[in-house]
């Protein structure tokens, strides 16, 4: 972007550095604007509606059909209809803080967008910290949610505010190690580097590449999901405890931006897992030149959103575990196994040469446990649809 | 060190809360997430039942019965007309009596889903609630096509029901049986067994077999703790002596016997034994073709007197205590019900509590506000 931005000023010939300085700036805010609104808020509206629609199949209900071709639309429906709403602001809430706590949890989410790659050039900074870049950034939630149960002047958001709190900073050391044990094997925080150094084939993904990532990638799954605040961690917004936890008080445009800011960060974890555990953006060298880009970016999309339906999926199947469980498990059971895989990691690159009989092999020993625990699932989940398939109508007027 | 300057913080579960069932109104006081004192405050939905049987006929009576349980409408229906029966000396056909058993089954069965269905979703798991309302959908149709109405009955009349059942009605019943017990094995893979679930629950609100009976609790909240005390096998009325069921007890699996989880698992086990009584007595339906379930129409005026009639209600012991003065109206209605106890005890069960396990222990004990305030 910002070679893009220099070629165009030197054919126009500008050399004052201060006009530089501002049509850098202005471009930058340009390009802002252009993700933010042409990709990252149609991606949360979009996942909303992905998420409406697979909640109500896996209910026995129909999900949003009514708005555009399948309801389709529905989350242009509901943005407009949040933008309509009247900004409630409670008296005696802390009218500042208040306002600006959406902002900041919606920047931990967006500012992680920068270092998100799509293809092999579409990325908006190839940052050397990638990953330190990502885990700096998405620490600004934990602040915006506690900000937003205080200020709210309600108890109950206080009460969710608070365990957000505990709980996206705890979770933040599990991740960050699982996301390390990567890191020690690519040898490089940079997001693009840590994708070229998988390869386009299952067995070549960082997840099969070594037990010790396998485990990382499920330790990173479950704290990402964990900082997000999903199902089965969603105790800060626990709808049937805290009505909605530490966004009760907020209405509109505000609480449409808690819930963009939800909605998006279930893409970026995705995301983040994609590129560093299921490589990316690599795709078969058998695709022709002309249509990589397009096949890369479509690959990486499609990871992501499989991830993303597995989010979904494990939100509305699963239960959700109470405040000390869920300590006790980051602390007594995520972040020990964090730690023996960073040490085992560790080990495997200090004493195992890459692309050899020992690593290859377990690659592909991963990989083919990998296929027949999924094909086991598949056959149990045939059994159970078959199992419960009796179709009885009884309405007489129907 | 000075010490630390703690307060502890006063929280109202209000009346408008997505949790408690119906509107209750909790006082808390917490520490942190830690309950100190739970205070229940209830009568918000106080709609003066009892006095208004001091106002209409009998007969009239019945459709206010629904109103004091709607979830479980059948079983206040059953008791209000065994009750005047028993206080007038009126006679009932065996046709009546089984079609009243089989509605009443089927009421269980209904009043059970939602029950365990609301559990599972105050406790987060969203998706078995409308798994449990598809099949009480199912119910509801079957009812709905023998008495008109899907939530608040008026079926049961003094001397018999309201209407004979529709030809074919008994195959759908059996028809729906049939299926509903596959779908509870669907519903435990779902979530009775789920380990999250179990974890939440098990060895939380652990009610001894003592305290159940101090606390006046009655029928499934009773039977979790390990008591063995059913209405309709120990105190048969209606035709129950001549149908064959188990009465699941709480055995502690996973916990603690008169744990949250035990009251859970008692109840899905006994939508499976109500399926089993509606099936038995459909059976039994052909062999009284010919007679009239449905009693005459006429103002009744029981002889002075009083009875107190209790059936099993799906929460627990439902009874209704009714004094005539010999006219066509009663003199003193007064229903007690099983969640009003299970209320009582709530207060003393909760210090010590997390938050979230307060509303498990109110999820488990089955409340609904229009018992508890009548």
């Amino acid at each position: 972007m910002r070679q893009f931005l220099d070629g165009l000023l030197k054919q126009w010939g500008v050399t004052n550095d201060l006009v530089t300085v501002l049509i850098y700036g202005a471009g930058m805010l340009l390009f802002a604007t252009i993700v933010l609104l042409l990709w990252v808020a149609p991606l949360a509206g979009f996942t909303s509606y992905f998420e409406r629609r697979i909640a109500a199949r896996m209910q026995s209900r129909v999900g949003p059909n009514r708005v555009g071709p399948q309801g389709i639309l529905q989350w242009i429906a509901d943005g407009l209809k949040c933008l309509l709403k009247e900004d409630l602001i409670p008296r005696e809430a802390d009218a500042k803080l208040f306002k600006v706590a959406p902002y900041l949890v919606f920047f931990g989410m967006l500012g992680t967008f920068v270092v998100l790659p799509f293809s092999e050039w579409l990325v908006i900074a190839d940052l050397d910290i990638g990953v330190f870049f990502l885990m700096a950034v998405t620490a600004f939630v934990a602040v915006g949610i506690i900000i937003a149960g205080w200020s709210s002047n309600n108890k109950w958001a206080l009460l969710g505010g608070m365990r957000s709190a505990a709980q996206i900073v705890s979770y933040e050391i599990p991740s960050g190690l699982a996301l390390l044990a990567v890191v020690m094997t690519a040898g490089t925080l940079s997001t693009q580097g840590i994708i070229r150094d998988q390869g386009w084939a299952p067995w070549q993904w960082n997840v099969f590449r070594t037990p010790f990532l396998f485990t990382a990638f499920f330790v990173y799954f479950i704290s990402a999901l964990a900082e997000i605040n999903r199902a089965p961690f969603d105790l800060p917004e626990a709808e049937s405890e805290l009505v909605a936890g530490y966004n009760t008080e907020y209405s509109g445009m505000r609480f449409a931006l808690f819930f963009l800011a939800e909605w998006a960060d279930c893409y970026v974890i995705s995301a983040v897992a994609t590129m560093a555990f299921l490589g990316g953006w690599q795709i078969p060298p058998i695709v022709p030149e002309a249509a990589r880009p397009l096949v890369q970016v479509l690959a990486f999309v499609a990871k992501s959103f499989f991830l993303i339906f597995v989010v979904i999926w494990i939100r509305w199947t699963l239960p959700r575990i109470r405040v000390d469980q869920m300590m006790e498990l980051c602390w007594k059971y995520l972040v020990p196994i964090g730690f023996v895989n960073l040490l085992g990691t560790a080990a495997w690159v200090a004493f195992v040469p890459p692309n050899q009989a020992l690593a290859n092999a377990t690659s592909i020993a991963l990989c083919v446990l990998a296929a027949a625990v999924v094909l086991y699932f598949m056959a149990r989940v045939r059994y159970n649809l078959r199992a419960t398939s009796a179709e009885v109508s009884l309405n007489p007027f129907v | 060190m000075a010490t630390l300057q703690t307060q502890e913080m006063e929280l109202n579960m209000g009346p408008h809360h997505p949790s408690t069932h119906g509107v209750i109104r909790f006082i808390l006081k917490t520490d942190g997430e830690i309950i100190a004192e739970c205070k229940p405050d209830v009568g918000y939905l106080h709609r003066s039942i009892e006095k208004i049987g001091e106002l209409c006929t009998y007969n009239g009576f019945m459709p206010y019965t629904d109103r004091i349980d709607y979830v479980a409408a059948m079983s206040a229906n059953f008791v209000w007309a065994l009750a005047v029966e028993k206080l007038g000396g009126y006679e009932v056909t065996r046709r009546a009596e089984l079609l009243r058993v089989i509605t009443n089954e089927l009421g269980r069965i209904s009043s059970h889903l939602v029950a365990v269905g609301t559990m599972a979703m105050d406790i987060g798991a969203v998706t078995p609630f409308p798994y449990a309302l598809r099949e009480r959908e199912r119910v509801n149709d079957l009812l709905e096509e023998i008495c008109g109405a899907r939530l608040t009955f008026n079926y049961h009349r003094i001397g018999g029901v309201g209407w004979d059942m529709t030809p074919g009605w008994d195959k759908k019943v059996l028809a729906f049986c049939d299926s509903f017990e596959k779908i509870l094995e669907e519903f435990d893979r779902l979530i009775t067994g789920n380990h999250i679930f179990i974890e939440r629950l098990a060895k939380v609100c652990v009610v001894s077999a003592e305290d159940a009976v101090d606390w006046c609790f009655t029928g499934p909240n009773l039977r979790a703790s390990g008591v063995d005390w059913d209405l309709r096998r120990d105190e048969p009325y209606s035709i129950y002596k001549d149908v064959k069921f188990a009465v699941p007890l709480g055995t502690g699996v996973v916990g603690v016997v008169g744990d949250s989880y035990n009251r859970f698992v008692v109840r899905v086990q006994e939508m499976g034994e109500a399926a089993k009584i509606a099936r038995q007595c459909v059976q039994m339906l052909p062999e009284t073709d010919g007679q009239n379930p449905v009693p005459k129409p006429k103002t009744l005026k029981p002889a002075k007197g009083e009875c107190y009639v209790r059936t099993e209600a799906p929460r627990g012991e439902m009874g209704i205590y009714v004094v005539s003065d010999g006219s066509d109206k009663a003199w003193r209605v007064k229903a007690r019900t099983g969640s009003f106890c299970a209320m009582g005890a709530v207060e003393a069960l909760s210090p010590g509590l997390m938050l979230a396990d307060l509303v498990a222990l109110i999820a488990s004990f089955d409340v609904v506000a229009p018992e508890i305030d009548r």
